[in-house]
């Protein structure tokens, strides 16, 4: 499905490497009960989304049907089936945050990088997401940018910060 | 393996750095030796606490005074709302919003020559001219920590200062002094009720789990903390791990269980690093394991992630979880004590809960009973969040009323606004208002007013807060987090939003408020599980206390918070206008003209209500009407 025709050699490695973390990762939890998620974790931890090829290889490797981990995955709001930006930005939409003004936030992000809530901007450079409570209430409103967390925003705050991601 | 004797060497080892984080009020010139501890928890380390850290080592290794000051990262202090925290031992001088930048005087100033490092102490500790220690401030004062006793007071990542703290002494009093059934009646005597929303008393549930006659059985901790605005679980996770697993432990002899599963929320990395670093910890010294401190007792417990899905703290969905299938409830009973985990008795125990459990076998079950009110025992911590001046984590007796966490714990309403109302317990639970400020907080009287404890999530709201905004918000979470098995609550929530939408956005009716209750009322009824069974409460709260703001947004279209932005628009104020441009320049839509140094105008049709005019503008010129 992707990147398939013009793969350069350097590509087909890493491929080859994450594809073989994810045989170590399923190795390992195969002969748990409930492997099925951990399993999933894993392979999102190692492409940063559950890729249909992979999917593939797990459904063979744990003998599930493919229908089922895809029930299993679409439930769960963590596994996502599309690849994410380079930056993916987390904006807490729990409560204190919402109270504080985060929906003003939130839509000053989607103004300046001209995407949607779950859009990925054109350039690949930053998805944005909103999220249930980061569990950082005094830090309200509060986003994360890949590890780093920046809080008690205010939407004229949003450019600056950005700029600094570009 | 460690036996008991060894706890208590590591004890005694220990113990002496312990004694040194306590206040002892000696005179400054006499202070041989200082703790600098450094708020570890989500909140302050966002705030960059490591860089602190780093920096407070690097400072006094320049200093050559490593041997009289010891700098400890631990789990939070509450008050996130002024991280990054310090806190110096033994003074318990509290130092807020600390930036590396401070660091140098800091330790110049305190550390080397004794006196305190004015810039940073937080304001509410000076009082006419003397510094008080932390303790005696309003926030902490009516504290009682019992959950969260050693947050903030030992590194979580060293099992060594756990065990100093009394760690682990209740799990060997368990196995060597204890019988099951005793274990048992010392929790039901305690009168400990879940902490995780539903109340159920904890030892009752271990006994029913208990008398079930099954070779396997389970304990769970279930730390999927998924409300939002609540992080209590977090916190002890990262500030206290420990105490989790002993209960666990505990937990395991009491219903005769040698496996445990920590459901753990994916999205709290810091919580899933130090539990599983908690964890080897735990099994390295054979506290987990075969032989549990020399005896027959065989206990484990392994990690499983979440997946975000806030119906998997529903205590069937999460197992369906951990047994790797989508987190869908179904129906009660069997209860998971009598059939749960792959059909095998299992006993579900929430975060906080656990964190009471070494504390009660430690101290005795009247000690714990003594606490709180008659049905409702011992302390319940809360994330103190919103339009509050404290925002933050508090422990609190129960029986204690909701004036005084918000005005005295909490410091009351930031800005000189007027507090309207609190919303406890989360999306199950309800908006309290002004008039329910003197109610005690315990789980019964919470929920006789239309709330609920909840897990214990305590959001603030100021008079720029709109009611049926807030009920939209919360019917928009349980609509996007229903999982879809049962009728009344995929389609019922679905519809109540639709009609909160619709009131926002001025186009309600007064035959939509009817059919709003009705259907509140059929949800509750008529759904599954307990998400579908709460889900309207916000709505059914908000619209009893709250009617009159339902009432002006479907007859008036007025929404007196100004949030609902269909029934709003900018303008400007000629008088305060100084005619600067800003506003004109930054509107999106350039729907703002006029000439430099004269009013301008904002055209009403052209405006899409973004209020990035309102923010840019230094002169309070643009107003909501």
């Amino acid at each position: 499905m992707e990147q398939q025709q013009t793969c350069s050699s350097e590509e087909i490695a890493e491929a080859d490497a994450k594809l073989a973390k994810v045989q170590l990762a399923i190795e390992q939890f195969k002969m748990i009960k409930g492997a099925l998620i951990p399993v999933l974790h894993e392979v999102q931890d190692i492409y940063g989304y559950l890729p249909e090829h992979v999917l593939k290889v797990v459904a063979t490797e744990l003998n599930l049907p493919l229908s089922e981990i895809y029930g299993v995955a679409s439930f769960y709001h963590f596994f996502s089936f599309t690849p994410k930006g380079e930056n993916v930005i987390h904006l807490c939409m729990g409560t204190a945050c919402y109270i504080k003004g985060a929906q003003a936030v939130l839509d000053r992000l989607s103004t300046e990088l001209k995407v949607p809530v779950q859009g990925t901007t054109e350039d690949n450079k930053f998805t944005l997401e909103a999220t249930r409570c980061l569990g950082a209430c005094g830090l309200a409103p509060v986003m994360t940018i890949g590890e780093k967390v920046h809080g008690r925003l205010i939407p004229n705050a949003i450019p600056k910060i950005l700029n600094e991601y570009k | 393996m460690k036996l008991l004797t060894d706890l208590d060497a590591i004890r005694a080892l220990t113990q002496g750095r312990l004694d040194n984080r306590k206040i002892t009020g000696e005179p400054a010139g006499s202070i041989q030796f200082r703790s600098v501890m450094v708020c570890g928890g989500t909140g302050c380390t966002s705030s960059d606490s490591n860089k602190i850290i780093t920096a407070l080592e690097k400072e006094v290794h320049n200093h050559g005074i490593q041997d009289k000051v010891e700098v400890v990262r631990t789990g939070c202090f509450g008050l996130c709302e002024l991280g990054p925290v310090v806190i110096v031992y033994p003074e318990g001088i509290f130092y807020s919003c600390v930036e590396v930048k401070d660091i140098p005087n800091l330790v110049e100033q305190h550390l080397l020559n004794g006196k305190p490092y004015d810039k940073k102490i937080y304001e509410k500790t000076k009082q006419g001219g003397e510094i008080l220690n932390f303790e005696e401030t309003d926030f902490y004062k009516k504290q009682v920590r019992i959950a969260l006793n050693n947050c903030g007071v030992i590194d979580p990542e060293v099992i060594d200062e756990y065990i100093a703290s009394d760690g682990y002494k209740a799990l060997g009093k368990v196995l060597m002094t204890m019988s099951r059934q005793e274990v048992i009646d010392t929790m039901k005597q305690s009168g400990l009720r879940g902490r995780g929303g539903g109340g159920f008393n904890t030892g009752l549930k271990w006994e029913f789990a208990s008398k079930q006659d099954k070779d396997q059985k389970y304990v769970i901790c279930n730390a999927d903390e998924g409300d939002p605005g609540a992080f209590m679980d977090r916190s002890i996770l990262e500030g206290n791990p420990h105490s989790v697993i002993e209960a666990m432990a505990i937990a395991g002899y009491a219903i005769g269980s040698n496996q445990g599963f920590i459901y753990l929320r994916a999205e709290y990395p810091i919580a899933v690093q130090r539990f599983v670093k908690a964890l080897d910890q735990a099994r390295e010294y054979g506290l987990l394991g075969d032989n549990v401190l020399g005896t027959a007792f065989k206990f484990n417990i392994d990690v499983r992630l979440g997946a975000g899905a806030f119906v998997c703290g529903e205590e069937t969905a999460l197992m369906h979880s951990i047994e790797g299938h989508r987190g869908m409830p179904t129906p009660k009973p069997p209860f998971p004590a009598v059939e749960g985990l792959w059909g095998q008795p299992t006993i579900i125990n929430n975060v906080e809960t656990l964190a009471n459990v070494a504390q009660i076998i430690l101290n005795g079950a009247q000690w714990y009973a003594s606490i709180g009110t008659e049905k409702s025992k011992g302390t319940k911590v809360f994330a103190l969040g919103g339009k509050v001046v404290n925002t933050g984590l508090v422990e609190v007796p129960m029986g204690i009323t909701l004036r005084e966490v918000i005005f005295e714990i909490g410091g009351g309403i930031p800005d000189g606004k007027k507090f309207k109302a609190v919303q406890t317990g989360g999306p199950s639970g309800g908006c309290l208002t002004e008039e329910h400020l003197d109610c005690t907080i315990d789980f019964d009287t919470l929920t006789s007013l239309g709330s609920m404890m909840g897990s214990g999530g305590m959001i603030i709201m100021d008079e720029d807060t709109c009611m049926v905004d807030v009920a939209r918000f919360y019917l928009d979470f349980t609509k996007d987090e229903s999982c879809g098995k049962c009728t009344p609550c995929r389609i019922g929530t679905k519809r109540l939003l639709e009609m909160l939408d619709k009131i926002t956005e001025g186009k309600g009716t007064l035959d939509d408020l009817v059919k709003l209750e009705n259907l509140s009322v059929q949800i509750k009824n008529a759904s599954l599980c307990a998400l579908g069974q709460t889900a309207p409460n916000p709505v059914l709260s908000t619209i009893k206390y709250f009617r009159q703001e339902y009432m002006a947004h479907i007859i008036d279209k007025k929404c007196s918070a100004g949030v609902c932005k269909s029934l709003i628009s900018y303008e400007i104020d000629a008088d305060l206008c100084r005619g600067c441009s800003l506003c004109a320049r930054k509107c999106p839509t350039d729907a703002i003209t006029g000439e430099l140094k004269e009013p301008y105008v904002i055209d009403t049709v052209a405006c899409i209500k973004c209020g990035v005019c309102f923010d840019v503008c230094k002169f309070k010129a643009v107003v909501i009407v």
